[in-house]
Protein backbone atom coordinates (compact mmCIF):
# COMPACT_ATOMS: atom_id res chain seq x y z
CA UNK A 1 0.00 0.00 0.00
CA UNK A 2 1.44 3.18 -0.77
CA UNK A 3 1.60 6.04 2.06
CA UNK A 4 -1.11 8.34 0.72
CA UNK A 5 -3.47 5.57 0.45
CA UNK A 6 -2.64 4.77 4.08
CA UNK A 7 -2.97 8.40 4.93
CA UNK A 8 -6.33 8.58 2.75
CA UNK A 9 -7.61 5.44 5.32
CA UNK A 10 -6.51 6.98 8.33
CA UNK A 11 -7.36 9.96 8.01
CA UNK A 12 -10.50 9.22 7.06
CA UNK A 13 -10.91 6.82 10.18
CA UNK A 14 -9.65 9.36 12.47
CA UNK A 15 -12.26 11.90 10.92
CA UNK A 16 -15.06 9.76 11.75
CA UNK A 17 -14.22 9.49 14.99
CA UNK A 18 -12.96 13.09 15.45
CA UNK A 19 -16.19 14.11 14.75
CA UNK A 20 -17.96 12.22 16.67
CA UNK A 21 -16.20 12.88 19.54
CA UNK A 22 -18.21 16.81 19.21
CA UNK A 23 -20.75 15.02 20.88
CA UNK A 24 -19.08 14.90 23.94
CA UNK A 25 -16.79 18.08 23.97
CA UNK A 26 -19.89 20.39 22.30
CA UNK A 27 -23.08 18.74 22.86
CA UNK A 28 -24.93 21.40 21.47
CA UNK A 29 -23.75 21.01 18.11
CA UNK A 30 -25.97 17.07 18.06
CA UNK A 31 -28.36 18.59 15.43
CA UNK A 32 -25.70 18.83 13.33
CA UNK A 33 -23.65 15.74 14.11
CA UNK A 34 -24.33 14.41 10.95
CA UNK A 35 -22.40 17.26 8.95
CA UNK A 36 -20.15 17.36 11.05
CA UNK A 37 -18.99 14.09 10.84
CA UNK A 38 -19.39 14.33 6.83
CA UNK A 39 -17.07 16.97 7.18
CA UNK A 40 -14.73 15.90 9.39
CA UNK A 41 -14.20 12.76 7.16
CA UNK A 42 -13.49 14.58 4.20
CA UNK A 43 -11.30 16.98 6.10
CA UNK A 44 -9.39 13.64 6.91
CA UNK A 45 -9.49 12.04 3.95
CA UNK A 46 -7.55 14.97 2.04
CA UNK A 47 -5.68 15.99 4.72
CA UNK A 48 -4.34 12.46 5.40
CA UNK A 49 -3.57 11.82 1.44
CA UNK A 50 -1.62 14.82 1.73
CA UNK A 51 -0.20 13.60 4.53
CA UNK A 52 0.72 10.26 3.37
CA UNK A 53 2.49 12.10 0.00
CA UNK A 54 4.48 14.46 2.44
CA UNK A 55 5.90 11.72 4.46
CA UNK A 56 7.06 10.01 1.19
CA UNK A 57 9.66 13.06 0.64
CA UNK A 58 10.87 13.75 4.48
CA UNK A 59 13.43 12.00 6.13
CA UNK A 60 13.21 12.30 9.96
CA UNK A 61 10.19 11.04 12.04
CA UNK A 62 10.26 14.52 13.75
CA UNK A 63 9.65 16.48 10.45
CA UNK A 64 7.10 13.68 9.32
CA UNK A 65 5.01 14.74 12.35
CA UNK A 66 5.83 18.68 12.39
CA UNK A 67 4.32 18.49 8.78
CA UNK A 68 1.36 16.44 9.42
CA UNK A 69 0.23 18.58 12.43
CA UNK A 70 0.94 21.36 10.34
CA UNK A 71 -1.60 20.34 7.23
CA UNK A 72 -4.06 19.09 10.12
CA UNK A 73 -4.35 22.67 11.10
CA UNK A 74 -4.56 23.71 8.09
CA UNK A 75 -7.53 21.66 6.95
CA UNK A 76 -8.83 22.37 10.38
CA UNK A 77 -8.12 26.12 9.61
CA UNK A 78 -10.32 25.85 6.15
CA UNK A 79 -13.30 24.39 7.79
CA UNK A 80 -13.41 27.23 10.81
CA UNK A 81 -13.30 29.62 7.93
CA UNK A 82 -16.31 28.10 6.17
CA UNK A 83 -18.04 28.49 9.86
CA UNK A 84 -16.95 31.85 9.84
CA UNK A 85 -18.18 32.68 6.73
CA UNK A 86 -21.34 30.99 6.60
CA UNK A 87 -22.35 32.65 9.97
CA UNK A 88 -22.54 29.80 12.11
CA UNK A 89 -20.58 29.35 15.51
CA UNK A 90 -16.52 29.09 15.00
CA UNK A 91 -15.74 26.28 17.45
CA UNK A 92 -11.81 27.32 17.13
CA UNK A 93 -10.41 25.48 19.67
CA UNK A 94 -12.56 22.56 19.12
CA UNK A 95 -12.14 21.83 15.50
CA UNK A 96 -8.02 23.33 15.21
CA UNK A 97 -6.25 21.49 18.09
CA UNK A 98 -7.89 17.88 17.75
CA UNK A 99 -7.05 18.44 13.71
CA UNK A 100 -3.80 19.06 14.35
CA UNK A 101 -3.16 16.77 16.89
CA UNK A 102 -5.02 13.97 14.83
CA UNK A 103 -2.51 14.99 11.53
CA UNK A 104 0.56 14.52 13.67
CA UNK A 105 -0.72 11.06 14.42
CA UNK A 106 -1.42 10.20 10.37
CA UNK A 107 2.11 12.06 9.75
CA UNK A 108 3.71 9.87 12.52
CA UNK A 109 1.76 6.46 10.96
CA UNK A 110 2.49 7.34 7.38
CA UNK A 111 6.27 8.18 7.98
CA UNK A 112 6.89 4.75 9.88
CA UNK A 113 4.99 2.85 7.22
CA UNK A 114 7.17 1.06 5.00
CA UNK A 115 5.93 0.58 1.57
CA UNK A 116 6.25 -2.63 0.07
CA UNK A 117 8.02 -3.28 -3.11
CA UNK A 118 6.88 -4.02 -6.25
CA UNK A 119 7.91 -7.32 -7.70
CA UNK A 120 10.56 -7.27 -10.28
CA UNK A 121 8.91 -7.48 -14.18
CA UNK A 122 10.27 -10.46 -16.46
CA UNK B 1 75.86 -7.12 28.31
CA UNK B 2 73.65 -9.59 29.45
CA UNK B 3 70.84 -7.06 27.94
CA UNK B 4 72.10 -7.30 24.99
CA UNK B 5 72.56 -10.83 24.90
CA UNK B 6 68.89 -11.87 25.57
CA UNK B 7 68.12 -8.54 23.04
CA UNK B 8 70.04 -11.16 20.55
CA UNK B 9 68.33 -14.18 21.75
CA UNK B 10 64.64 -13.31 22.21
CA UNK B 11 64.46 -11.32 18.58
CA UNK B 12 64.13 -13.20 15.79
CA UNK B 13 66.63 -13.33 13.14
CA UNK B 14 64.42 -12.26 10.49
CA UNK B 15 66.52 -11.52 7.24
CA UNK B 16 63.76 -11.90 4.64
CA UNK B 17 63.54 -10.70 0.84
CA UNK B 18 60.05 -9.23 1.37
CA UNK B 19 59.52 -7.96 5.06
CA UNK B 20 61.49 -6.07 7.45
CA UNK B 21 60.02 -6.65 11.32
CA UNK B 22 59.70 -3.82 13.27
CA UNK B 23 58.69 -2.97 17.40
CA UNK B 24 56.50 -6.08 19.24
CA UNK B 25 52.93 -4.99 19.19
CA UNK B 26 51.96 -8.41 20.92
CA UNK B 27 52.95 -11.23 22.77
CA UNK B 28 52.27 -14.58 24.47
CA UNK B 29 53.02 -18.45 25.34
CA UNK B 30 51.73 -19.24 21.75
CA UNK B 31 53.37 -16.81 19.26
CA UNK B 32 55.00 -12.86 19.61
CA UNK B 33 53.26 -10.35 16.54
CA UNK B 34 55.15 -7.64 15.08
CA UNK B 35 54.74 -4.89 13.32
CA UNK B 36 56.72 -5.18 9.73
CA UNK B 37 56.94 -3.58 6.43
CA UNK B 38 56.26 -5.40 3.40
CA UNK B 39 58.58 -3.89 0.90
CA UNK B 40 57.20 -5.62 -2.29
CA UNK B 41 53.56 -3.99 -1.47
CA UNK B 42 54.78 -0.78 0.39
CA UNK B 43 52.40 -1.62 3.01
CA UNK B 44 52.35 -2.61 6.96
CA UNK B 45 51.84 -5.67 7.92
CA UNK B 46 51.68 -7.77 10.79
CA UNK B 47 53.72 -10.86 11.33
CA UNK B 48 53.14 -13.38 14.16
CA UNK B 49 55.73 -16.02 14.32
CA UNK B 50 56.91 -18.45 17.65
CA UNK B 51 58.89 -16.78 20.32
CA UNK B 52 62.48 -17.37 19.50
CA UNK B 53 63.98 -19.14 22.96
CA UNK B 54 63.32 -22.40 24.42
CA UNK B 55 59.71 -22.51 22.47
CA UNK B 56 58.20 -25.67 22.17
CA UNK B 57 58.05 -27.16 18.40
CA UNK B 58 54.63 -27.91 18.73
CA UNK B 59 53.88 -24.38 18.65
CA UNK B 60 55.05 -24.35 15.08
CA UNK B 61 52.59 -26.56 14.18
CA UNK B 62 49.67 -24.71 15.78
CA UNK B 63 51.21 -21.92 14.54
CA UNK B 64 50.60 -23.01 10.99
CA UNK B 65 47.71 -24.23 11.65
CA UNK B 66 46.19 -20.99 12.73
CA UNK B 67 47.13 -19.40 9.40
CA UNK B 68 45.93 -21.93 7.85
CA UNK B 69 42.35 -21.70 9.38
CA UNK B 70 42.49 -17.88 9.19
CA UNK B 71 43.27 -18.26 5.42
CA UNK B 72 39.72 -20.31 4.94
CA UNK B 73 37.74 -17.20 6.63
CA UNK B 74 37.05 -14.87 4.05
CA UNK B 75 35.27 -12.04 6.39
CA UNK B 76 35.58 -8.53 7.17
CA UNK B 77 35.79 -9.11 10.77
CA UNK B 78 38.25 -11.64 10.40
CA UNK B 79 41.96 -10.65 9.90
CA UNK B 80 43.11 -12.21 6.18
CA UNK B 81 46.12 -14.11 6.04
CA UNK B 82 49.15 -12.68 3.10
CA UNK B 83 51.95 -15.58 4.16
CA UNK B 84 52.85 -18.33 5.50
CA UNK B 85 56.23 -19.71 6.15
CA UNK B 86 59.39 -20.77 8.17
CA UNK B 87 62.64 -18.50 8.91
CA UNK B 88 66.11 -20.01 8.18
CA UNK B 89 66.28 -22.19 12.28
CA UNK B 90 62.74 -23.91 11.59
CA UNK B 91 60.48 -21.35 13.21
CA UNK B 92 56.90 -21.01 12.08
CA UNK B 93 55.33 -17.36 10.96
CA UNK B 94 52.78 -16.08 9.38
CA UNK B 95 52.10 -12.28 7.75
CA UNK B 96 48.72 -10.66 7.90
CA UNK B 97 47.08 -7.49 8.41
CA UNK B 98 48.13 -4.89 10.40
CA UNK B 99 45.04 -4.66 13.11
CA UNK B 100 44.59 -0.87 14.30
CA UNK B 101 42.36 0.17 16.99
CA UNK B 102 41.91 -1.31 20.48
CA UNK B 103 40.99 -4.05 22.65
CA UNK B 104 37.45 -4.74 23.49
CA UNK B 105 38.04 -4.38 27.45
CA UNK B 106 39.52 -0.82 26.55
CA UNK B 107 37.07 0.21 24.41
CA UNK B 108 34.12 -0.59 26.44
CA UNK B 109 35.47 1.94 28.92
CA UNK B 110 34.76 4.66 26.85
CA UNK B 111 31.41 3.34 25.45
CA UNK B 112 29.09 3.63 28.12
CA UNK B 113 25.96 3.48 26.21
CA UNK B 114 23.99 0.08 26.87
CA UNK B 115 22.66 -0.03 22.93
CA UNK B 116 26.04 1.03 21.42
CA UNK B 117 27.69 -2.10 23.58
CA UNK B 118 24.88 -4.53 22.37
CA UNK B 119 25.25 -3.10 19.01
CA UNK B 120 29.45 -4.18 19.42
CA UNK B 121 28.21 -7.11 20.35
CA UNK B 122 26.27 -7.97 17.45
CA UNK B 123 29.04 -7.23 15.81
CA UNK B 124 31.19 -9.20 17.51
CA UNK B 125 28.90 -12.35 16.58
CA UNK B 126 29.13 -12.11 13.02
CA UNK B 127 32.58 -13.20 12.03
CA UNK B 128 32.47 -15.79 14.56
CA UNK B 129 28.79 -16.98 13.09
CA UNK B 130 30.88 -16.92 9.92
CA UNK B 131 33.65 -19.43 10.92
CA UNK B 132 31.13 -21.79 12.46
CA UNK B 133 29.39 -21.78 9.08
CA UNK B 134 32.75 -22.94 7.58
CA UNK B 135 33.33 -25.66 10.91
CA UNK B 136 35.79 -23.56 12.60
CA UNK B 137 35.53 -23.10 16.60
CA UNK B 138 37.54 -20.12 18.21
CA UNK B 139 38.11 -21.95 21.74
CA UNK B 140 39.33 -18.79 22.83
CA UNK B 141 36.98 -15.57 22.54
CA UNK B 142 37.47 -12.68 25.18
CA UNK B 143 37.84 -8.93 24.93
CA UNK B 144 41.74 -9.68 24.73
CA UNK B 145 41.18 -11.58 22.04
CA UNK B 146 38.74 -8.98 20.00
CA UNK B 147 39.62 -5.76 18.51
CA UNK B 148 37.62 -2.52 17.86
CA UNK B 149 38.84 -0.37 15.20
CA UNK B 150 38.85 3.36 14.56
CA UNK B 151 35.46 3.22 12.70
CA UNK B 152 34.08 0.81 15.15
CA UNK B 153 35.00 -2.49 13.46
CA UNK B 154 35.04 -5.40 15.08
CA UNK B 155 37.98 -8.25 14.38
CA UNK B 156 38.41 -11.59 16.03
CA UNK B 157 42.27 -12.31 16.54
CA UNK B 158 43.68 -15.23 17.83
CA UNK B 159 43.05 -18.32 16.46
CA UNK B 160 45.56 -20.38 17.62
CA UNK B 161 43.68 -22.75 19.63
CA UNK B 162 40.73 -22.82 17.10
CA UNK B 163 39.40 -26.79 15.90
CA UNK B 164 38.42 -28.08 12.87
CA UNK B 165 34.98 -29.63 13.12
CA UNK B 166 35.75 -33.31 13.03
CA UNK B 167 37.43 -36.01 14.46
CA UNK B 168 41.17 -35.74 15.86
CA UNK B 169 41.60 -31.97 14.45
CA UNK B 170 43.75 -30.87 17.61
CA UNK B 171 47.56 -30.81 17.42
CA UNK B 172 48.91 -32.36 20.03
CA UNK B 173 49.43 -30.52 23.32
CA UNK B 174 52.22 -28.76 24.50
CA UNK B 175 55.01 -30.30 26.67
CA UNK B 176 55.42 -27.14 28.98
CA UNK B 177 53.57 -24.17 30.08
CA UNK B 178 53.97 -21.88 26.99
CA UNK B 179 50.79 -19.50 27.72
CA UNK B 180 48.15 -18.46 29.32
CA UNK B 181 44.84 -21.08 29.53
CA UNK B 182 47.40 -23.93 28.37
CA UNK B 183 47.83 -26.49 30.72
CA UNK B 184 50.99 -28.28 30.60
CA UNK B 185 50.39 -32.12 29.92
CA UNK B 186 46.45 -32.35 29.10
CA UNK B 187 43.64 -31.19 26.56
CA UNK B 188 42.62 -28.21 28.57
CA UNK B 189 42.37 -25.00 25.84
CA UNK B 190 40.93 -21.54 26.54
CA UNK B 191 40.82 -19.06 28.76
CA UNK B 192 39.65 -19.33 32.78
CA UNK B 193 36.36 -17.12 32.75
CA UNK B 194 35.67 -17.83 29.65
CA UNK B 195 36.05 -21.35 29.05
CA UNK B 196 32.94 -23.63 29.07
CA UNK B 197 32.78 -26.36 31.57
CA UNK B 198 32.98 -28.99 29.02
CA UNK B 199 36.50 -27.09 27.82
CA UNK B 200 37.98 -27.26 31.22
CA UNK B 201 37.11 -30.57 31.70
CA UNK B 202 39.22 -31.55 29.10
CA UNK B 203 36.34 -32.57 26.60
CA UNK B 204 38.21 -31.50 23.75
CA UNK B 205 36.62 -33.63 21.54
CA UNK B 206 33.19 -32.90 22.23
CA UNK B 207 33.37 -29.08 22.43
CA UNK B 208 31.36 -27.69 19.97
CA UNK B 209 30.03 -24.19 18.61
CA UNK B 210 28.29 -24.07 21.88
CA UNK B 211 31.67 -23.79 23.62
CA UNK B 212 31.63 -20.16 21.92
CA UNK B 213 28.42 -19.29 22.79
CA UNK B 214 29.51 -19.67 26.18
CA UNK B 215 32.51 -17.19 26.19
CA UNK B 216 29.96 -14.94 23.84
CA UNK B 217 27.77 -15.18 26.72
CA UNK B 218 30.38 -14.20 29.17
CA UNK B 219 31.62 -11.22 27.03
CA UNK B 220 28.03 -10.41 27.05
CA UNK B 221 28.46 -10.35 31.12
CA UNK B 222 31.54 -8.40 30.73
CA UNK B 223 29.72 -6.17 28.96
CA UNK B 224 26.61 -5.81 31.45
CA UNK B 225 29.40 -5.15 33.82
CA UNK B 226 28.97 -1.50 35.68
CA UNK B 227 25.79 -0.89 33.95
CA UNK B 228 23.77 0.03 37.50
CA UNK B 229 20.65 -2.01 36.61
CA UNK B 230 21.17 -4.49 33.92
CA UNK B 231 17.38 -5.04 32.20
CA UNK B 232 16.50 -8.60 33.19
CA UNK B 233 15.91 -10.02 29.64
CA UNK B 234 19.91 -9.32 28.89
CA UNK B 235 20.62 -10.74 32.53
CA UNK B 236 18.18 -14.30 30.74
CA UNK B 237 20.28 -14.03 27.49
CA UNK B 238 23.51 -14.19 29.36
CA UNK B 239 22.27 -17.17 31.97
CA UNK B 240 20.88 -18.91 28.64
CA UNK B 241 24.35 -18.80 26.68
CA UNK B 242 26.45 -19.34 30.18
CA UNK B 243 24.16 -22.48 30.84
CA UNK B 244 26.44 -25.13 32.35
CA UNK B 245 25.00 -27.77 29.85
CA UNK B 246 25.39 -27.28 26.05
CA UNK B 247 22.35 -28.35 25.73
CA UNK B 248 20.87 -25.46 27.41
CA UNK B 249 22.37 -22.93 25.59
CA UNK B 250 21.74 -21.32 22.66
CA UNK B 251 22.02 -23.94 19.91
CA UNK B 252 24.42 -21.34 17.50
CA UNK B 253 25.29 -17.72 17.65
CA UNK B 254 22.96 -16.92 15.26
CA UNK B 255 20.15 -17.57 17.85
CA UNK B 256 22.10 -15.61 20.70
CA UNK B 257 22.07 -12.62 17.66
CA UNK B 258 18.85 -12.77 17.37
CA UNK B 259 17.77 -12.74 20.84
CA UNK B 260 20.04 -9.52 21.58
CA UNK B 261 18.36 -8.00 18.32
CA UNK B 262 14.90 -9.29 19.50
CA UNK B 263 15.77 -7.10 22.96
CA UNK B 264 17.51 -3.84 20.73
CA UNK B 265 13.96 -3.90 18.91
CA UNK B 266 11.64 -3.94 22.12
CA UNK B 267 10.18 -7.28 20.91
CA UNK B 268 9.76 -10.31 23.41
CA UNK B 269 12.93 -12.42 24.08
CA UNK B 270 12.48 -15.98 24.10
CA UNK B 271 14.81 -16.70 27.60
CA UNK B 272 13.17 -14.82 29.74
CA UNK B 273 9.33 -14.86 30.23
CA UNK B 274 7.70 -11.27 30.95
CA UNK B 275 5.59 -10.23 33.63
CA UNK B 276 1.79 -8.48 32.07
CA UNK B 277 2.77 -5.21 33.89
CA UNK B 278 6.08 -5.76 31.83
CA UNK B 279 4.61 -6.46 28.61
CA UNK B 280 2.43 -3.63 29.04
CA UNK B 281 5.39 -1.19 29.49
CA UNK B 282 7.79 -2.91 27.01
CA UNK B 283 4.63 -2.19 24.31
CA UNK B 284 4.46 1.58 25.64
CA UNK B 285 8.32 1.82 25.04
CA UNK B 286 8.35 0.47 21.24
CA UNK B 287 5.40 2.79 20.53
CA UNK B 288 5.84 5.64 22.75
CA UNK B 289 5.79 8.37 20.19
CA UNK B 290 2.47 6.85 19.01
CA UNK B 291 1.08 6.41 22.30
CA UNK B 292 2.28 10.23 23.20
CA UNK B 293 0.11 11.26 20.60
CA UNK B 294 -2.79 9.66 21.12
CA UNK B 295 -2.60 10.46 24.77
CA UNK B 296 -2.03 13.90 23.84
CA UNK B 297 -5.39 13.87 21.56
CA UNK B 298 -7.30 11.87 24.59
CA UNK B 299 -6.12 14.93 27.30
CA UNK B 300 -6.92 17.67 24.36
CA UNK B 301 -10.16 16.17 24.22
CA UNK B 302 -10.90 16.01 28.22
CA UNK B 303 -9.53 19.88 28.02
CA UNK B 304 -11.98 21.08 26.00
CA UNK B 305 -15.02 18.61 27.54
CA UNK B 306 -14.17 20.36 30.96
CA UNK B 307 -13.66 23.93 29.37
CA UNK B 308 -17.12 23.35 27.50
CA UNK B 309 -18.92 22.43 31.25
CA UNK B 310 -17.63 25.23 32.55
Amino acid sequence: MKKPVLGLILGGVLGVFDGLSALISAPEVSPQIGQIVAGSTFKGLLAGALIGWVSRRVRTLGAGILWGGLIGLFFAALITLMQKLSGEPVYYWEIMLPGAIVGTIVGYATFRYQEGRQPAKA
Amino acid sequence: MLTHLEAVARDPDFEHPRYTLGPVIAGGGMGVVYRARDRLLDRDVAIKLVPAVGSDPVLGTRLEQEARILARLDHPGLVPVHDLGRLADGRAYYVMRLVEGERLDQNLAVTPSLPERLRLFLRILEPVAFAHAKGIVHRDLKPANIMVGPFGEVLVLDWGIAKLRGPAQDPPPTTGATGPGVTGAGAVLGTAGFMAPEQALGRSATVDERADVYALGAILRDLLRGHPSPPRPLLAIRDRAMAVAPESRYASVQALAAEVSRFLNGQVVEAYRESPLERVGRFLARHRIAVTLILAYLVMRLALLLLARR
